[in-house]
């Protein structure tokens, strides 16, 4: 049974039409890569299944049926957890505070709502310890690298018990060695039953961890098959228009 | 998954490494600019209690000091909350002549009747209720409507100063009925300092510990470091914007009614002027205008840092017309200061 569908989805920004009637299918415990060029609505096609924005037309639907996101908290209580691109850090925050960032551990003490530092920074420490990356919970993240800031923003999703995780350029600007962390965290989230999809420009990080691919081109699906029956070639020429459509 | 079910070996060497804070509690305090301005302030008073001993290491000096900042640092801890998050008011002046203006009419007319109506414990709450007012009219244009909070502010500073005006008839109230001696010695009073003294002091404390400590504290700053961010991640950014504004406003009032306490009148012109020593004492105590950094403790010594350079050039004999020069030059410091320890963090 699948996780989430989308349905004849379309978005429209005034006259630009980002995506035009896309239907997509994810199956619990799949990774999919979501491929395209710049500007072809990967990144449109996730915000709409993470809530960021409705879609113009079509549906998307759960398990349990349709569904309207208004917010993306409205997602992530259905169990979508994504990474944004530009991971929606605070820099003048610490680690920890980041990863639980508006679903805060707490303490109810009298009319307050009390931080509980220290399960907070246990509990970061050992997600960042997960994905073997140096960073400590009490550091700020204005002073962390570009690898450290992903593991952050990665952390996030592991708060909750997610269906699909979405993940935005996860591997743009890490380190090698942290690549290879965060395609590992993607197979464990997989084998747990989680649906991952990864938006990704590096073909090689698609070839290793995905199941399927889906290619889009200027707002259409062009491509959707597994990864067994593709070669990066195919899908190069399906992102830049060498090859209409597979 | 929970993370408890993370195996053992995969994290030796970070969670050595988790206790380990990033600097120890001297880097800390060194780093921070409230602790500078502190440090200014019993400097500049000790100096000049040895150089004037008579005059300003006197009992009667250092109540009128902590006195005098005490309605600026009130007012001071609201606008770091608004800062906090990336905002400013500028309405704060204007509120507290509004509110000085509502409290002093319902006790006025207790002159005239005896009822309870027209005492103080129904003034104060309506002054306090006036704050809150102000402060919702604020937060909700800037939240709600997105107005940009330097213009919506000023729009507010104008409109509160003009309904204090028209609320007195343009007439100074002196006389507080019945209830009068009794709102003076409570408001007014004093035990060893001056009573605003002592809720400022609550008040900083309480400020310290929300901001520190509960979730909306921690939203403030993350509203101001990214709001955006913020947004996405669930922080309920309106709710909180529109909190602090209300605070901010409340702070004006609270501010409002200790200084009717303890001038004994009401005029419309009150606070005229004081939404820029409230801005300038949050900013000398590290508040950082961008958003995103900030303190009660800076408040607290921002206020008390201006009120002690007025005092002592005042006893120094300095012509009081030199005053402006002296804030200013250490507003402009103060910001060179947050300048030269900004770089070194990045």
């Amino acid at each position: 049974m699948p996780v989430l569908q989308l349905r004849n989805v379309s978005k429209h920004f005034g006259a630009i039409r980002a995506l035009n009637d896309v239907n997509l299918t994810l199956e619990p415990g799949e990774v999919l890569g979501l491929m395209g060029d710049n500007g072809a609505g990967k990144s449109t096609l996730v915000k709409i299944m993470a809530g960021n924005f409705p879609p113009s037309h079509g549906d998307i639907l759960l398990e349990d049926g349709p569904v309207v996101f208004h917010q993306p908290i409205d997602a992530r209580r259905k169990g979508i957890e994504i990474v944004y691109q530009d991971l929606a850090l605070c820099n003048n925050l610490t680690a920890a505070a980041n990863v639980f960032l508006g679903r805060e551990i707490k303490r109810r003490f009298g009319p307050f709502n009390l931080l509980n530092y220290k399960a907070m920074t246990e509990q970061a420490g050992r997600l960042f310890g997960e994905l073997k990356s140096e960073t400590r919970p009490h550091d700020l993240v204005r002073r962390m690298s570009g690898g450290q800031r992903q593991a952050v923003a990665i952390s996030r999703t592991r708060l909750s018990n997610p269906k699909v995780v979405l993940l935005d350029e996860p591997t743009a600007a890490i380190s090698v060695r942290q690549v290879a962390e965060v395609l590992d965290l993607i197979r464990r989230l997989r084998d747990q039953g989680i649906c991952v999809v990864l938006i990704s420009h590096r073909m090689p990080d698609v070839f290793s961890v995905c199941d399927r691919i889906f290619v889009l081109r200027r707002g259409r699906k062009v491509a959707e098959k597994s990864i067994a029956d593709s070669s990066p070639e195919e899908v190069t020429g399906l992102i830049t228009g060498a090859i209409h459509a597979a | 998954m929970p993370p408890d079910s993370v195996p053992a070996n995969s994290s030796v060497a970070i969670t050595d490494v988790i206790g380990i804070k990033e600097s120890t509690l001297g880097q800390r305090l060194f780093a921070n600019q409230a602790v500078w301005v502190a440090v200014a302030v019993a400097l500049i008073m000790a100096l000049m209690s040895l150089r004037y001993p008579d005059q300003y290491g006197t009992e009667d000096n250092f109540y009128n000091i902590t006195r005098n900042f005490s309605f600026i640092g009130i007012m001071a801890l609201g606008m770091t909350a608004v800062i906090i998050t990336g905002g400013i008011d500028l309405s704060v002046g204007s509120v507290m002549g509004v509110v000085g203006i509502v409290v002093g009419l319902i006790m006025h007319q207790g002159k005239f009747s005896d009822s309870i109506l027209y005492s103080w414990y129904v003034a104060v709450p309506a002054g306090l209720a006036t704050g809150v007012v102000c402060g919702l009219f604020n937060g909700i244009l800037v939240t709600r409507v997105g107005l940009s909070p330097f213009v919506t502010t000023l729009g507010t500073l104008s409109i509160a100063r003009s309904a204090a005006v028209l609320l007195s008839q343009n007439k100074m109230i002196y006389e507080f009925g019945w209830s009068g001696q009794q709102f003076f010695d409570i408001f007014g009073g004093q035990f060893i300092v001056a009573n605003s003294v002592w809720l400022l002091l609550v008040m900083t404390l309480a400020f310290a510990f929300v901001l520190k400590a509960t979730v909306w504290g921690r939203h403030l700053y993350a509203i101001g470091g990214n709001e955006h961010a913020a947004q996405l991640t669930g922080v309920p950014v309106v709710k909180v914007k529109l909190q602090a504004y209300v605070f901010c406003s409340l702070c004006a009032a609270v501010a409002a009614i200790m200084l009717l306490g303890w001038q004994g009148s009401a005029i419309n012109a009150l606070g005229t002027g004081y939404e820029l020593r409230v801005i300038a004492s949050t900013v000398i105590g590290g508040t950082n205008l961008m958003g995103g950094e900030g303190g009660a403790f800076g408040a607290f010594v921002g206020a008390a840092l201006i009120e002690v350079i007025r005092n002592g050039l005042i006893l120094a004999g300095v012509d009081s017309n030199y005053q402006g020069i002296f804030v200013g030059g250490f507003i402009i410091l103060a910001v060179l200061l947050e300048r030269v320890r900004g770089r070194k963090r990045e």
